[in-house]
């Protein structure tokens, strides 16, 4: 069965692709649709939606438009989800594949060293490092990455222990392969489709990350998200719900979404390591 | 005697990660763009010369860096924890202001949602093939991929605003003046929407370590001897499955508990909460000589804390 049938078989991934697939035509359709920056004034605030043409979500308490700024928030989030997951990688694979290969007192160093990582609380950290950065897309996604990356050297350091000892290491071994290589070229390709698992996951608790952030008023200023939607509505949440009630439904499916895409390749990922071992 | 020895161990790695804290707590102050005479002076209104090189001085930020370190960690070792000068109260004083409705919430949220989640997830464990199971486990995964402030804001929406049922924000009613019995219902009426909200998201985790564990404990020797012994199935899963299934839960709810506080940030924002959540956002604006740093250091030490304590309760010995 081909990866994609194997894929297609968990009915939830499938529905999880399809919403992912079309907030990802929502990102790339922004600007050709609201070619305007979302943050201008449009419109008489607090327009209901459905009420006017052009506004279907309606207006929020400055007069922009909700659907524009819904729209571009869709690639803000699915950005910093991305890079910010792609820096966590690259901080936690090669700790955690070194502590696992190498064992010893390295690992014991680099693991307390990652422990005293999740022992702060993940979103009190992220909040003081962008506030001491100063709000921006890069600062979020370092505070984001710095927050996320201990789970993925725990992960990766016990998928190299139960590996290190198997026959074909050894066998590398005795042929007279370097450790770089061996960790590089015999480890890593059979710890990858997990962490292909783990990562379309952890895209997911980014975007949550970031909105949350953005919530606060710890968003970049010059972009529009959803966070900072839902966070500028709040005080005007008996009025005008409907500013607060779409941008949350958004985060809600595109979260969804990842989760479930993440399942289906989790099933179809497993279910080809099962056969081939 | 090992008990004693063990508990004295995690006291010590318990301080040590303390310290570390503390000092990179320090760091990631001296980080922090912009130079606090400045801004102190700009608060205060002044902005001669003289000034900032009193204010420097007083604050000691005219000593090279390692002085200030050790003012930094000897001043929080005795529970200084800077000035708000935007308040004008001590640091300690304010988180102590703060901290109890912090507390009332993380706890509240906590039990209800291990208890919530542990019974979700057995029942989801139960009915691992059926419609029902799998509507349980939708309905997790739907709560955990909703973020908590936007929860927040609609529960005031629907239980608050259009079917009056609970009040929307703050801790209890200002100007009542309840006392008893009346303030602690008062006040069990503010909790409610807001502990629901932050339980909602970890009875997510929870349902799902749950259904797992409970699932894997089931395939164990001593529940197939059970089976054949003929004990009814549901006594199985209660004292034979759920019981070894705990124990795992139980470990992760306690490393949970500093992350709940995290998400409480939110939950107190959103509800208007008096709690230290917004306390942590707008500290670290005002640079090094705010709360912040104490602040900090109460979460991450608490969050130590209570994973030690928990791992040393569940797994004596």
């Amino acid at each position: 069965m081909s990866f994609f049938a194997r894929f297609a078989q968990n009915r939830g991934a499938l529905i999880g692709l399809i919403i992912l697939l079309l907030i990802i035509a929502m990102a790339i359709l922004a600007p050709l649709l609201f070619p305007e920056s979302p943050w201008r004034m449009v419109q008489r605030p607090f327009l209901p939606p459905l009420s006017q043409d052009g506004f279907p979500l309606g207006t929020d308490t400055m007069g922009r438009n909700v659907a524009s700024g819904l729209m571009h928030g869709a690639w803000v989030s699915l950005l910093i989800g991305l890079v910010s997951t792609s820096v966590a990688l690259l901080i936690g694979v090669p700790l955690g594949a070194i502590a696992g290969y190498y064992g010893g007192i390295i690992d014991d160093i680099l693991m307390r060293f990652t422990e005293f990582f999740q022992t702060i609380p993940n979103f009190a950290l992220a909040i003081v490092l962008v506030a001491i950065m100063q709000p921006s897309i890069t600062s979020i996604v370092l505070a984001i990455a710095i927050v996320s990356w201990p789970p993925v050297a725990r992960f990766v350091r016990a998928e190299f222990m139960s590996l290190r000892h198997r026959e074909y290491v050894e066998a590398a071994r005795l042929v007279g392969q370097s450790n770089t290589t061996i960790i590089l070229r015999q480890i890593l390709p059979n710890t990858l489709s997990p962490i292909i698992v783990l990562a379309s996951l952890m895209v997911a608790t980014a975007i949550l990350l970031e909105s949350a952030l953005s919530f606060l008023g710890l968003g970049d200023p010059n972009v529009m998200s959803w966070g900072y939607m839902i966070g500028a509505a709040r005080t005007v949440i008996r009025q005008a719900w409907w500013l607060s009630f779409f941008p949350g439904v958004a985060i809600l499916l595109t979260v969804l979404a990842l989760n479930l895409v993440g399942e289906g390749l989790d099933d179809a990922l497993n279910h080809k390591l099962s056969r081939e071992r | 005697m090992v008990y004693a020895r063990l508990i004295l161990m995690r006291l010590l790695k318990a301080v040590i990660v303390l310290f570390l804290i503390v000092i990179f707590n320090f760091l990631l102050i001296q980080l922090a763009s912009g130079d606090p005479a400045a801004i102190l002076a700009g608060e205060a209104g002044a902005a001669d010369q003289e000034f900032l090189d009193q204010l420097r001085e007083r604050f000691g930020l005219d000593q090279p860096m390692y002085v200030q370190l050790w003012h930094y960690v000897s001043g929080i070792a005795m529970l200084d924890f800077g000035y708000s000068y935007r308040l004008g109260v001590p640091g300690f004083d304010l988180l102590m202001e703060r901290l109890p409705a912090t507390l009332l919430l993380t706890g509240t949220a906590f039990v209800l949602s291990l208890v919530l989640g542990i019974v979700a997830g057995s029942m989801a464990a139960a009915r691992v093939k059926k419609p029902s199971g799998s509507l349980i486990m939708a309905l997790a995964l739907v709560f955990y991929a909703t973020p908590l402030f936007w929860v927040a804001l609609m529960s005031v929406v629907v239980f608050s605003v259009y079917l009056c049922w609970l009040p929307a924000y703050g801790l209890y009613t200002v100007g009542a003046g309840h006392t008893g019995l009346a303030l602690v219902l008062d006040v069990a009426k503010h909790l409610v929407l807001p502990a629901t909200t932050l339980a909602l998201f970890f009875m997510a985790i929870y349902t799902r370590m749950t259904r797992t564990s409970m699932l894997e404990a089931a395939q164990q020797d001593y529940v197939k001897t059970a089976r054949a012994k003929g004990l009814k199935p549901s006594i199985i899963q209660r004292r034979h499955v759920l019981r070894n299934a705990l124990l795992p839960i139980i470990t992760l709810a306690g490393l949970q508990a500093g992350q709940m506080v995290g998400g409480a940030i939110l939950t107190d924002t959103g509800f208007a909460r008096p709690g230290i959540g917004p306390l942590n956002v707008r500290s670290p604006w005002a640079a090094r000589l705010q709360p912040t740093g104490g602040h900090f250091l109460l979460l991450g030490g608490a969050g130590d804390c209570l994973q030690h304590h928990y791992r040393f309760g569940v797994q004596p010995g």
